[in-house]
């Protein structure tokens, strides 16, 4: 008998046909959905207010950069699919190299959000101090960044637990399943914060 | 009681078993799991509902003393006109902290022993969803409650001349308001009272969400069969709209903590005005919110007394799906509603008409549920019962507080009442007699449940009075006060403002209604020790928590009910035959239990030392940014151990009660 859930027991007849574990995670992210909801309003209500402080977002953006970062994000969106497309077709191997790739694309991202961060902040002269857009701006992308950090540990974590003879694809696809949904939001939270931060300067 | 409906034959008990429960079980990690195990350590890695819910209990009740006292001191200095019992900075503490203390660690924690007790009981499910996630949740709130209430002790420490902040403030409790207003909160004009306050009520936030979260997923995924939506209890749909409030609200009030602590730690400008921040953000996010919180409050204990009314009054509760639609759209209202309380900030005509409005709509479906409580009542065959009896004084008393609630809405009327003691009237009249009333009806309900031990002489009536009386001789005149222009939150007033007798009143007051809760405890505490066995169904009630012994086995249901109506037990008791409760086939394994675990408490323990080496950082304590990311470490650690332990588990044999 294999216990795969931290449920209780669960019952043979789940009235919804969702697990439980899958369902918890939609929770979160609805919730997380006014998290971000309610960064993004803030700065977007302050956009109004940063030229008082002498701020000029276009002139401190490189919009190739970003563009090419997002793409590399939802680039390792792609591997996450077929990561949780292999697992379910009990192919760990290939699951192992997609989520490889989806570690190496996430950290590329990350990558250029701290390229990013210390270039604005030497080069740039703009610091979480700078104004309201140095905070608004610095806080929600950079709550992002911890989104997709926290992310990449937990696949990293399924990455070496997959070498455990513990491991087993039929029971753990759920959770792989689970992961995948969490990525792939915190992907299109970036397309919403990409647009509200940074190509609306240039419309 | 006997409710098979299916023959069995008993399982064999025999059969050996990998998770055989003589023999110490090993985590995967190769530990040995604390199953088992009694006393305190039994208590610390419990994953039983039933006992999270009791220590939920226990701590809210706790803090509702300390509360209280708070609250006692707060009107023993405004008994007399130019009193000076506290300074007023003391005085600005008190009001704070009674304000968050009563909220945050009073009502929504026993609200939580509530849903955590009951809901795997009425549902008919063996234990939560996730029941290690729901030990975390406790002693996640255990570590935000100390955080908050210990700025007390550094307080007491600061008199004694053994701490002392670096920039030298003495404000080391809380004392900016339970809404801590910006820029009151910014690091210009508050000490590390406001570090305490944020980094506290960060750590409970994180404790309501996961709890919530697990309450939704077991609701909708741990239903006994046949227990359609639609047939639940009230109380576990109030239980539910509550949890989907709280994961929605809490998201906005953690970005106004996490922003208002990068201003005072990192030196961000979100709050600042000289660079540009606006404090009116503050107060929008605060009651984004601020408003729902006051619903997540009340609708638990509106589940509470809709489930006591039909029992006392020996008929169906009236109106089932427009009391669950109304709690549902109260709960959608209910973030619609938030800038009443900010009237006179100056929003615009607009804005201000539509929040008013909109207001005034929301008295809608709280004025349906009113009047199907009084359907359920009429042409009952009544009996006053103690939980009843509150339940009564509940719809009185929560009433008014909603009539002072439409005054408010009506924005030009609000205006004149905005920051008086007009609104500490009308919030403590939902508060105590709405939130307080009724769960306090429901901790007369369901503690012989609970403890399996019956309420015996007439205590319990005298409570009752007493919390009412008090309740009335407080808070009355204070609609008085505010309306003749007594601001709230003053630290003392003059003479000649006329205000002086009521306020010696109010006080009176006060101290019949602690009169009151201290005969509860009492009369709780007295029960628990020498009450009379309580019997499965002392009640003659409706639900599933009834078909079983009194206290509940671990196991909660020897066997999975079948459920064919609402209603089911006064449906099995006194229905046709086909609305009987059914019941599965038991599992020849036994009933699988889920294995005790001390992980989630580390997790917890970890929150604990994050939040409070946070707020000693801002003091200026040496190492303790070091100290703040080894508790972060302490964490991450718990919730690896956490999961590579596994689940583990046992079984158990219920012993063959049905026949
Ligand atoms: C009929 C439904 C209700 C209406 C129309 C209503 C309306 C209002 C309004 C307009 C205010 C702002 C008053 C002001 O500051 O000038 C207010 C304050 C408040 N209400 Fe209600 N309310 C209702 C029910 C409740 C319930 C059920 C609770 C909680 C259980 C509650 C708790 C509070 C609290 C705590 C405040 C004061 C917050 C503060 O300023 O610190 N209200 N209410
Ligand atoms: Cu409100």
């Amino acid at each position: 008998m294999s216990h795969a859930h931290d449920t209780t027991a669960p019952l043979e007849h789940v009235p919804t046909g969702l697990d439980n574990k899958k369902l918890m995670m939609w929770l979160f992210l609805a919730s997380d959905c006014m998290f971000f909801g309610t960064l993004i309003t803030t700065h977007l209500v302050y956009r109004k207010i940063y030229e008082n402080v002498g701020v000029d977002p276009i002139h401190i953006f490189d919009i190739e950069l970003t563009t090419a970062s997002s793409f590399i994000l939802l680039m390792s969106s792609l591997f996450m699919a077929l990561a949780v497309s292999a697992i379910h077709k009990g192919s760990i191997k290939s699951f192992r190299w997609n989520l490889v790739g989806v570690i190496i694309f996430g950290s590329l991202f990350l990558a250029g959000q701290v390229y990013e961060f210390n270039h604005f902040v030497t080069h740039a002269g703009l610091t979480i101090s700078s104004g309201t857009f140095g905070s608004t701006f610095y806080v929600m992308t950079g709550t992002h960044g911890v989104h997709v950090a926290l992310g990449l540990l937990w696949l990293v974590s399924w990455l070496c637990y997959s070498f455990s003879p513990r491991f087993n694809a039929h029971q753990h696809a759920i959770d792989i399943e689970t992961a995948g949904l969490y990525w792939h939001f915190v992907d299109i939270v970036w397309i919403v914060i990409f647009t509200a931060v940074y190509l609306i300067e240039y419309v | 009681m006997s409710l098979s409906t299916t023959k069995t034959a008993a399982p064999p008990k025999s059969a050996p078993h990998e998770h055989d429960s003589s023999k110490a079980a090993r985590s995967n990690l190769g530990l040995v799991r604390p199953d088992h195990t009694t006393g305190w350590k039994d208590w610390l890695t419990t994953v039983d509902h039933k006992k999270i819910g009791a220590m939920y209990a226990i701590f809210s009740l706790a803090f509702l003393i300390v509360g209280g006292v708070e609250a006692l001191a707060i009107r023993a200095q405004l008994a007399f006109a130019e009193n000076n019992l506290v300074s007023a900075e003391t005085y600005n503490q008190l009001f704070t902290m009674h304000g968050t203390t009563m909220v945050f660690l009073a009502v929504m924690p026993l609200s939580s022993a509530f849903f955590n007790f009951l809901v795997p009981l009425q549902i008919g499910a063996r234990d939560v969803a996730f029941p290690r996630l729901n030990a975390f949740s406790l002693w996640t709130f255990v570590a935000g409650a100390i955080v908050i209430n210990l700025s007390w002790i550094f307080q007491a420490a600061n008199a004694f001349g053994w701490f002392t902040p670096i920039d030298g403030r003495t404000d080391i409790v809380p004392s900016a308001g339970w809404f801590g207003y910006a820029p009151l909160t910014g690091d210009q004009y508050s000490g590390i009272g406001t570090d305490f306050w944020i980094f506290g009520l960060q750590v409970l936030g994180i404790a309501s969400v996961a709890a919530s979260l697990n309450f939704i997923v077991t609701i909708i995924n741990f239903r006994a069969p046949g227990l359609k939506m639609m047939r639940l209890p009230v109380f576990i749909w109030m239980t539910l709209i509550t949890s989907f409030l709280i994961i929605f609200a809490f998201p906005p009030i953690t970005v106004a903590l996490g922003e208002l602590m990068f201003d005072r730690v990192f030196g961000a400008n979100f709050f600042r005005v000289d660079q540009g921040g606006q404090p009116i953000l503050w107060q929008h996010l605060f009651w984004v919110f601020g408003h729902p919180e006051v619903y997540i409050l009340i609708l638990p204990a509106m589940g509470i007394v809709s489930e006591i009314l039909p029992v006392f009054s020996r008929k169906p509760l009236f109106g089932y799906s427009l009391i669950v639609f109304s709690g549902a759209v109260i709960g959608f209202l209910g973030f619609a509603v938030w800038s009443h309380h900010m009237f006179t900030t100056g929003l615009g005509k607009v804005a201000t008409a539509a929040f008013s409005l909109l207001t005034m709509a929301i008295a809608v479906p709280t004025g349906v549920k009113i009047f199907n409580w009084i359907g359920t009542l009429w042409g009952g065959r009544i009996k006053f019962s103690v939980p009843m009896v509150f339940s009564l004084g509940f719809i009185w008393m929560f009433m008014m507080g909603g009539f002072s609630g439409i005054m408010h809405s009506a924005a030009p009327a609000d205006a004149q009442q905005q920051d008086s003691y007009f609104v500490v009237a009308h919030f403590h009249y939902v508060l105590i007699g709405g939130s307080i009333l009724s769960l306090l009806a429901g901790i007369y309900f369901w503690l012989p449940k609970m403890v399996g031990k019956m309420w015996y002489g007439k205590l319990g009536y005298w409570v009752s009075a007493t919390v009412v009386v008090g309740l009335n001789v407080t808070f009355f005149p204070m609609h008085f006060l505010g309306m003749i222009g007594m601001p709230r939150r003053t630290h003392t007033y003059l003479e000649g403002t006329g205000w002086q007798p009521m306020n010696l009143v109010c006080t009176v007051g006060a101290f019949i209604l602690a009169v009151g809760i201290f005969l509860f405890l009492w009369d709780l505490i007295r029960t628990i020790r020498k009450g009379p066995p309580a019997g499965d169904d002392p009640w003659d009630g409706r639900t599933l928590e009834w078909t079983i012994p009194s206290p509940p086995p671990s196991y909660n249901f020897a066997r999975t009910p079948i459920v064919h109506s609402r209603d089911p037990l006064w449906a099995h008791k006194h229905g046709k035959a086909s609305l009987r409760i059914g019941s599965v086939e038991p599992d020849p394994h036994g009933i699988h239990m889920p294995s005790q675990s001390w992980f989630p408490l580390l997790a917890s323990a970890g929150f604990f030392v994050l939040g409070l080496s946070m707020a000693l950082k801002q003091a200026g304590v040496p190492f303790c940014g070091y100290i703040a990311i080894a508790g972060l470490g302490i964490t991450v650690l718990g919730i690896y151990l956490w999961a590579l332990e596994g689940p583990g588990g046992f079984h158990v044999h219920p012993e063959e009660t049905n026949s």
